[in-house]
């Protein structure tokens, strides 16, 4: 009986601090003339964590409602994956503290893995492999967020186009198709696109790391907050996407009409629409949802494919196409069948 | 496609810019409320109707709508 590794279930949980596009506003009501532009990211409200929150605690959280919505008995789960960039401690490593928490046996194997937009589906990689190789039947992914925490108070880019949140998603085992191949992709070299230079192991916190810089557009951050150079990632983005995508419609032997739908992350929707034209994916078969949410990192693409299920979008026996990318810059699509 | 057709589909994409703010010789970067949103927006512009993706040092080099202009018609050339 062969084993294929599936996504089973997903639950997200949202912070409870909403931050509105008129928050923003009166954050930064010089970047009110801009509106109309601004709304082309398709976003309009994002939950910020809350001070003192970590992002073990907000995937915690999505996994206590994960058991509750779908009825999963714990007991089941043997390996947990925890994608994050913010970690408890230097060490221990915080999947084994989440696997306390969650009250998850002993015989289940944890591990944290440090990526942003494309640690989903590395996530679906890794459990694939371990269902399908190592026979273990159950492994829940969770995949948190909490970059806000990092962001510079006059950074308005990543103020307007992020949010926090975490996502719980059980990738189990069945006789019939599930999660595709694979298409991975690193690029080291765009390490500085999306960075937080100071305060880790390479470069220590020193009185030059909170010397404030102010780019051509507004945007002011430091070499201790979270930088992002948005155009280049945008470049990265619109030429590393569609080629990885074509790679992987080739490997599986599939056209994009054989597609039932995309769920690209949600890095804003501008981009992803961008993305869309030019591969010449019909609108219909594409699914957003960054509305009310922002762009959540490594939770985007399960966040929106829990939404798709829910709003009919998506059904079982559905093949999907999913694609990540960011931070690295790292890179990587699957496709999944439901 | 003349500059004038480069400049008719620039504005079209650009929700706040009434038609004939920018003419050949305009530094787009002076061009009130400039964002990086208005980056995206040139980068996709030129991406989706020739075929040419712009890095960010080619669009440092430009500060005019005719030396974007250009800059696509240079890299057409050498495709």
């Amino acid at each position: 009986m062969p084993a294929n590794a599936y996504i089973k279930a997903i639950s997200y949980h949202l912070p409870e601090k909403n931050y509105s596009n008129e928050d923003f506003f009166s954050q930064f009501p010089e970047a009110r003339a801009g509106e109309e532009n601004l709304l082309k990211t398709g976003v309009r409200n994002r939950r910020i964590i809350a001070p003192g929150e970590t992002a073990s605690d907000i995937a915690v959280k999505a996994a206590e409602k994960f058991f509750t919505e779908h009825k999963i008995d714990r007991s089941e789960i043997g390996f947990l994956l925890f994608c994050a960039q913010e970690f408890d401690h230097y060490t221990p490593t915080t999947a084994c503290i989440i696997q306390e928490r969650l009250g998850l046996p002993k015989n289940c194997g944890a591990l944290d893995y440090n990526l942003g937009c494309s640690g989903f589906v590395y996530g679906l990689s890794l459990a694939k492999g371990l269902i399908e190789s190592s026979g273990i039947k159950n492994v829940l992914l969770l995949t948190s967020s909490t970059l806000t925490k990092t962001f510079h108070p006059r950074d308005k880019s990543s103020w307007f186009v992020f949010g926090d949140g975490a996502a719980a998603t059980l990738i189990s085992s069945r006789e019939t198709k599930g999660i595709g191949q694979f298409v991975f992709g690193t690029d080291g070299s765009g390490k500085n696109k999306i960075i937080v230079k100071d305060g880790g192991a390479r470069n220590a916190l020193t009185e030059t790391s909170t010397q404030d810089v102010t780019d051509e557009y507004g945007n002011t951050t430091n070499n201790s907050t979270f930088f992002m150079n948005g155009t280049g990632v945008f470049i990265f983005a619109l030429k590393t996407v569609p080629e990885m995508i074509n790679e992987l419609l080739k490997k599986e032997g599939r056209k994009i009409e054989d597609v039932d739908l995309f769920i690209f992350h949600q890095a804003n929707l501008f981009l992803v629409d961008s993305i869309r034209k030019k591969m010449g994916v019909p609108e219909e078969k594409v699914f957003n949802f960054m509305e009310n949410t922002g762009n959540t990192v490594s939770s985007s693409i399960p966040i929106a494919l829990h939404e798709a299920l829910k709003a009919g979008k998506a059904k079982k026996g559905d093949t999907i196409v999913i694609a990540g990318f960011g931070v690295g810059l790292s890179w990587a699509a699957t496709t999944v069948e439901l | 496609m003349d500059i004038q057709a480069f400049i008719k589909g620039l504005e079209a994409e650009i929700e706040d810019l009434p038609p004939g703010t920018l003419k050949p010789d305009t530094d787009y970067r002076k061009v009130a409320q400039w964002s990086s949103m208005h980056a995206l927006i040139v980068i996709a512009y030129v991406d989706a109707n020739f075929n040419v993706t712009l890095s960010g040092p080619d669009l440092r080099g430009t500060n005019t709508i005719s030396d974007l202009y250009n800059l696509v018609q240079a890299k057409l050339k050498n495709v």
